[in-house]
């Protein structure tokens, strides 16, 4: 049954395997991002009082969001790719030229999102 | 030249429960993703456009919950309590949940090969799906 890879982290790490594995390793870092800190986000709000307070205000802190919206968005766009193209294997041809539109439509998105994060920290509105 | 692609049948491949998975996660994907398109319409009616900036929207869309426009400008936050948002943020929590959930099992039999050790991932990804969906949905009704 059990398989076994003779793979270190680091070695992993290290794989070029350019756009899809890019975007694969993006995935998963944003999906176990967004499991973890909306996990603990939705356990702040569950629990409220001092602590739940405390978890929240780090959660709403600017630096957070910028993180988050990452994870989110990154994995929504990627998402979207691959169910697109899993829902439709004649398009996995194309694979490469989708990991491109990806990037054009998420770096425009996030990018945007970060300056109206940031200009509104520096303001306080 | 083109390949020809060798298909077994859904029956002789077995429509089993991992295959069950692997369908629910793109289906799920679409569903949250028409969520959002839904929410970000909603928003717009709403009045998003004078009092919301697009990093609300966006997370209003990541979420329809009130307590995630509580620090905009909005004059009047009842329309976004409405039982229509409430029912749409249940909807998206269980599915996100559930998602998000057997997304975090996948990557651990990544890393968890032994038989036992995946059925031990398995019990406790059950326990924590019920556990967040139920603290979730608290969230959404009671506060």
């Amino acid at each position: 049954m059990g398989m076994t890879r003779n793979v270190s982290l680091f070695k992993a790490l290290g794989y070029k395997g350019k756009g899809p594995f890019l975007t694969f390793i993006l995935h998963r870092i944003g999906g176990i991002g967004m499991a973890v800190f909306i996990a603990v986000h939705v356990l702040a709000s569950f629990m409220g009082g001092p602590a739940g307070r405390f978890l929240n205000d780090i959660y709403e802190s600017w630096p957070f969001q910028i993180f988050i919206y990452f994870c989110v968005m990154f994995h929504a766009i990627n998402g979207l790719r691959i169910t697109i193209l899993d829902l439709w294997p004649k398009l996995l041809e194309y694979q490469r030229e989708a990991i491109w539109v990806e990037f054009a439509v998420f770096i425009p998105l996030y990018a945007f999102s970060v300056y109206v994060i940031v200009s509104n920290a520096l303001t306080g509105g | 030249m083109k390949r020809q692609p060798r298909v077994v049948p859904l029956s002789k491949r077995g429509f089993n429960f991992e295959m069950q998975m692997w369908l629910f996660t793109r289906l799920s994907a679409l569903a949250m993703h028409a969520i959002a398109l839904v929410a970000f319409v909603g928003a717009m009616v709403m009045g998003a456009r004078y009092h919301m900036n697009f990093a609300d929207v966006m997370r209003w869309m990541f979420t329809p919950n009130v307590t995630h426009v509580q620090s905009t400008n909005l004059p009047d936050l009842d329309p976004w309590a409405s039982l229509f948002w409430k029912l749409v943020a249940m909807a998206l929590v269980l599915i996100a949940t559930a998602h998000g959930v057997h997304g975090l099992v996948v990557i651990a039999d990544d890393y968890i090969v032994k038989p036992l050790g995946r059925k031990i991932v398995r019990l406790i990804s059950i326990v924590t799906m019920i556990a967040f969906s139920l603290m979730g949905l608290y969230v959404i009704w009671f506060s």
